[in-house]
C-alpha cells in the first residue's frame, strides 16, 4: 500500500510538472472534469462521439493501408488485392477502412437528424451549426478522393460522372473539370492527386475542423432533447443545476455507447462486408468495384455509393434545360448547402420536436421520408415512375426549407419547461 | 393537404412493390440459383482442379498464390507442383497465364479476363448460371452461345464434361415475345458426365470461383464470432460501469 | 449530487475490470496491426530459396546470387587457398565460429558443408555494407602479409577466405552463412537445407 501511494504521489508530481508548463489541467477540467453537460441525453446523443471514433479508426487504417496501397493506375486495383491477400492481416485492415467510410455517413446523418429534432442549429449554437455542416462538406470530399483509390469500374466512372457535373458549369465547366482531373479524362493523374487530398490534405482540415466544432460547442454549451439552456438555471456555485459532469458520467455513457457502436460495426467488417442488400449490387462495396477501371466500358448500371445517392436523385430529377445538365447539378448544389441556412430559416422560438407545433412535426417527417425516398431512388435505374417520384420528393425536400420560415412562425408551439424533464 | 398526403403514401408504397418487378425485367433470363459452400473442402479441391486444368490456359489468376490456395485448402507443397502447377512456376508463384496478351487479342478479339475476383464482380449465381447454359449456335466463332452472356467470346471449355445442349426456341417461332429461359435448353449430345455429375462439377468450379475471389472468407467469419463475443462481454461490463456512476444522478 | 451511499469498493472493481478488459481488447486489435507490417506473402515469394548453377565456377573465382534481396558470394577455393584459411587460424578473432551465425553444417574451419565452396551472405557483421573480394596478389592489399580475403571499405573490417573476422577491426563476428545444400554436385540450392530445423 505504501508503495502505491508512492507510484500516485510520483504520478501527482510529474502531473504539476507538465501543468505548470502546459495548460493540462485546466483543459482536462473545461473540457471533460469541469464541462457541464445536461443530464438528459438519449440515444441521439451518442451520435457525435461515435463520429469521433469511426474518424479515429480512418485515421489508423488509412495510416496502415497507405504503407502497402500503390497510387498509379496501373498498380492501384492490384495492390487492393495484395492488400486483401498478401498482407497478413490487410483484409481486416481494409474491410474496417471500407465498413468505417459508410459508418461515418450513418453516424453523422443522424448526428444531423439530431439536431434536426432538437433544434441543436438554432441560437446560440448557429456557428457551431455551420462548423458542422463544413465537416459534411469535407467528409464528402474525402469519401469522393477515397472511393476512386481502388481504381475498379465503379471508382472510375462514379469520378468520371461527378466530376463531369462540375463541367456542366455554363463557360468555364470544361476547363474546371480538366482543372480538377489533370487530363481529359480520369487518369493516373487524377488518381494521384485525389491520392494526395485523401490521405493529407482532407484528413488535416477535417481534424482542425473537429477541433472547431468542440470548441463551439463547449462555448455555448450543449443542448438536450428538452432544447432548454441549462446556463440560465445555475446554483450559488455558478454551476447549471441541470448539468452533470462530462467526465465520469458521460464518459462511461460513451464507452458504452461505443461497444454497442462497435458491435454493429466489426459485424459488418466479418459477416457482411460488401453489405450485399438484395436489390443492390452491395452498398458498402460495390461488385462492379472488382472490376479494374477500364476507360473505354461503362459499366451498365452505375450509380453513386449509398450516401450520395440522395443527392443524385434530385441530379436526376431536373430535367435538362436547353440540352444543359447545369439546372441539375444547381439543384443539387443547393440540396447539400441549403442546410447552412437552416438557424435563419426556422423561426420559431421553440427549439425540441417535443415542444414544437403540428406544423414542424408533419414537415420532418415528410422530409425525413423523402431523404430515404430519394436515397432509395439514387439507387435505382430511373424509370418514368421513379423520376416522377424523385421529382415529388425533390420539391417536398425543397419546400421543407423555403417554407420554413412559415410554417415555424405560425406554429402552436407547446410551453417550454424551465428545467429539463427526467 | 390530407388528399396529397394520401396519394402521396401510395406512391411510396407502390415502390417498394413494383420495383422487384421491374428489376427483374430488366436483367434478361432468370438466373440459375446455387448455394455456395466452402465449408466442404473437398468441393473446393475438385474445383482447382478443374480450374487449372481447363482455366488457366487462357485465364489468368495473377493474385492468386498457388501456395496459399495450398495451404488453405489443404495441399501440400509437392502435390501443388506435381498436379496444379504446368509451367516452370513455383509454389510462391500466382496463376499467371501462358498466353500473352496480344496474342490473346488477336485470338479472341478480348483479352480473357483475369480470373481472381471474378466471383466477386459476378456473383455466383451468375457464373454457375453461366457454365450451364451454353449451346450450339453455328453463327458463333466458336459454335456456341450463351445464355446469360449473350454472344460470349469465350467456348465452351467443359463441352467434353457437360455435353453439347441447344436451345429450342419454338415459343420463339409461335410468335411470342419470350425471352428463352433454362427450360428452353436440352442436351442433345452427352458429355462424359451424367447431368447431375456436371451439375456437382459446375458447383465445385464456383465454390473454388468464390474461395479465390476472397481466400479469407473461409476464415473470417469465425474470428468474427470471437470478435462478438467479446465485444458483448465488453459492452455489458460498460453498462454494469455507467450504471454504477449513474447512480449519483438518479 | 455525491451521493452519500455510494459503494466506492464496487464503484472501483467496475473501474477495474473495465479497463482490464478494454486494455486487453485495445492490445489484441494491436496484433493484426503490426501483423500487417510483417513479410507479406510476396515478400516470402521472392525470398523464395534460388537455384544457382556453378558447373561454370573456376577454382579461385566468386559469383555473387542475390536472395532475399542480399549478395551471396560463392567462392570456389583451391588447394592454396584451404592452405591459406589454416594459416590465419592465430590471426581470426573466432576461429571455430563459436559465436558467429551459421548452420551447423558449416560450423567448421572452413565454414562449409563443402569445403571447396564457401557460401557467405556478403554483409559486413558491422554496420551492413558489403565487402570487396581482395586477392592474395592484389596490388593494394589491405593488410600485410595479406592472405586474400574480404575487406570491407567502410570502416575497414577485414575477413579471410572463410569469411572470419581478423582480430583487431570493427565487425564483431563472422560472416553469416545463410542454410543451403547441394541439389547436385554443381547445383546449389540457398535458402533452404536438408537439415530437420
Amino acid at each position: 500500500m505504501a508503495n502505491d501511494n508512492m507510484i500516485v504521489k510520483n504520478l501527482a508530481c510529474l502531473r504539476d510538472w507538465v501543468d505548470d508548463r502546459f495548460p493540462l489541467m485546466s483543459n482536462w477540467n473545461e473540457h471533460l472534469a469541469k464541462y457541464y453537460a445536461p443530464k438528459n441525453f438519449n440515444f441521439w446523443y451518442y451520435f457525435g462521439g461515435f463520429a469521433l471514433l469511426v474518424f479515429v479508426i480512418q485515421v489508423i487504417t488509412g495510416i496502415w493501408l497507405t504503407m502497402n496501397y500503390k497510387p498509379s493506375a496501373a498498380e492501384a486495383f492490384a495492390s487492393v488485392e495484395y492488400i486483401m491477400r498478401d498482407v497478413e492481416w490487410g483484409w481486416f485492415v481494409r474491410y474496417m477502412h471500407s465498413t468505417g467510410a459508410s459508418a461515418f455517413f450513418i453516424v453523422i446523418y443522424l448526428h444531423m437528424f439530431r439536431a434536426l429534432l432538437y433544434g441543436s442549429y438554432k441560437k446560440p449554437r448557429e456557428l457551431l451549426w455551420l462548423t458542422g455542416m463544413a465537416l459534411y462538406l469535407l467528409l464528402m470530399g474525402e469519401a469522393f478522393f477515397g472511393y476512386l483509390l481502388p481504381w475498379g469500374q465503379m471508382s472510375y466512372w462514379g469520378a468520371q460522372v461527378i466530376i463531369s457535373l462540375f463541367g456542366a458549369v455554363p463557360f468555364v465547366g470544361e476547363a474546371l473539370a480538366e482543372l480538377i482531373r489533370g487530363d481529359y479524362v480520369v487518369s493516373d493523374v487524377t488518381l494521384n492527386r485525389f491520392f494526395s487530398l485523401h490521405v493529407i490534405a482532407f484528413p488535416f482540415l477535417i481534424a482542425g475542423l473537429i477541433g472547431v466544432h468542440i470548441l463551439a460547442l463547449h462555448e455555448t454549451g450543449s443542448n438536450n432533447p428538452d432544447g432548454v439552456e441549462i446556463k440560465k438555471n445555475k446554483n450559488a456555485e455558478g454551476i447549471p443545476v441541470d448539468g452533470i459532469p462530462f467526465h465520469p458520467y458521460y464518459t462511461v455513457k460513451d464507452i458504452f455507447g461505443a461497444a454497442v457502436f462497435l458491435i454493429f460495426f466489426f459485424a459488418v467488417v466479418f459477416f457482411a462486408p460488401e453489405m450485399h442488400v438484395p436489390g443492390t449490387q452491395g452498398l458498402f462495396l460495390e461488385s462492379a468495384n472488382f472490376i479494374p477501371a477500364d476507360p473505354l466500358k461503362t459499366p451498365e448500371h452505375i450509380a453513386p455509393v449509398w450516401y450520395f445517392t440522395p443527392f443524385y436523385a434530385i441530379l436526376r430529377a431536373v430535367p435538362s434545360i436547353a440540352g444543359s445538365a447545369f439546372p441539375g447539378v444547381v439543384a443539387m448544389g443547393l440540396a447539400v448547402s441549403i442546410f447552412l441556412l437552416l438557424p435563419w430559416l426556422d423561426r420559431s422560438p421553440v427549439k425540441s420536436w417535443r415542444y414544437r407545433g403540428i406544423n414542424y412535426r408533419i414537415a420532418l417527417t415528410l422530409f425525413v421520408i423523402c431523404f430515404l425516398m430519394l436515397g432509395w431512388l439514387g439507387l435505382q435505374v430511373a424509370t418514368p415512375l421513379y423520376t416522377w417520384m424523385a421529382r415529388i420528393c425533390s420539391v417536398i425536400y425543397f419546400l421543407f426549407f423555403l417554407t420554413m420560415p412559415f410554417y415555424t412562425k405560425v406554429d402552436k408551439d407547446k410551453p417550454v419547461p424551465d428545467r429539463v424533464t427526467s | 393537404m390530407m388528399r396529397y398526403l394520401k396519394q402521396f403514401i401510395l406512391v411510396f408504397v407502390a415502390t417498394f412493390f413494383v420495383s422487384p418487378a421491374i428489376g427483374l425485367a430488366a436483367s434478361g433470363a432468370k438466373l440459375l440459383h446455387m448455394d455456395v459452400d466452402l465449408s466442404n473442402q473437398l468441393s473446393l479441391q475438385r474445383g482447382a482442379r478443374i480450374f487449372v486444368n481447363y482455366c488457366t490456359g487462357c485465364h489468368s489468376a495473377k493474385y492468386m498464390r498457388f501456395n496459399r490456395m495450398g495451404k488453405d485448402l489443404g495441399i501440400t507443397d509437392a502435390v501443388l507442383q506435381e498436379n496444379f502447377i504446368f509451367g516452370d512456376e513455383k509454389v510462391g508463384d500466382t496463376m499467371t497465364v501462358a498466353m500473352d496478351e496480344d496474342v490473346a487479342l488477336t485470338f479472341w478479339g478480348v483479352a480473357p479476363p483475369d480470373l481472381s475476383v471474378i466471383a466477386r464482380a459476378k456473383g455466383p449465381d451468375y457464373l454457375y448460371s453461366y457454365f450451364k447454359s451454353f449451346y450450339i449456335d453455328e453463327s458463333r466463332p466458336f459454335g456456341v452461345n450463351n445464355l446469360v452472356f449473350a454472344n460470349a467470346s469465350m467456348p465452351h471449355v467443359l463441352w467434353d464434361l457437360q455435353g453439347l445442349q441447344v436451345l429450342e426456341t419454338h415459343s420463339i417461332e409461335e410468335g411470342e415475345n419470350h425471352s428463352p429461359t433454362f427450360d428452353d435448353l436440352k442436351l442433345v449430345t452427352p458429355g462424359s458426365q451424367s447431368p447431375e455429375e456436371y451439375d456437382q462439377t459446375v458447383k465445385d468450379l464456383v465454390n473454388f470461383l468464390v474461395y479465390m475471389g476472397e481466400p479469407v472468407s473461409l476464415n473470417r467469419k469465425k474470428i468474427g464470432y470471437w470478435v462478438m463475443l467479446y465485444l458483448i462481454i465488453f459492452a455489458g461490463l460498460a453498462f454494469a460501469l455507467k450504471k454504477e456512476y449513474w447512480r449519483d444522478i438518479h | 449530487m455525491e451521493n452519500q451511499n455510494v459503494d466506492k469498493s464496487r464503484r472501483r472493481f467496475l473501474t477495474a475490470a473495465a479497463t482490464v478488459v478494454g486494455g486487453s481488447g485495445a492490445v489484441a486489435v494491436a496484433v493484426p496491426f503490426v501483423a500487417t507490417m510483417t513479410p507479406s506473402a510476396k515478400t516470402k515469394a521472392i525470398g523464395a530459396p534460388v537455384e544457382v548453377d556453378i558447373s561454370e565456377l573456376q577454382p579461385g573465382e566468386r559469383i555473387i546470387q542475390k536472395w532475399r534481396g542480399k549478395p551471396v558470394w560463392i567462392l570456389r577455393r583451391t588447394k592454396e587457398m584451404l592452405a591459406d584459411i589454416e594459416s590465419q587460424n592465430t590471426e581470426v578473432s573466432d576461429p571455430g565460429s563459436d559465436s558467429s551465425a551459421q548452420p551447423n553444417y558449416a560450423q567448421n574451419e572452413f565454414r562449409a558443408l563443402n569445403e571447396e565452396y564457401l557460401v557467405v551472405i556478403g554483409i559486413c557483421t558491422h554496420l551492413g555494407c558489403s565487402p570487396n573480394y581482395v586477392t592474395k596478389d592484389s596490388e593494394s592489399p589491405p593488410a600485410s602479409d595479406w592472405k586474400g580475403g574480404f575487406f570491407c571499405p567502410c570502416h575497414g573490417s577485414r575477413f579471410d577466405l572463410a569469411g572470419r573476422v581478423y582480430k583487431g577491426v570493427p565487425a564483431p563476428n563472422n560472416l553469416v552463412v545463410p542454410p543451403y545444400k547441394f541439389l547436385t554436385p554443381t547445383t546449389l540450392l540457398i535458402g533452404e537445407d536438408s537439415e530437420v530445423a
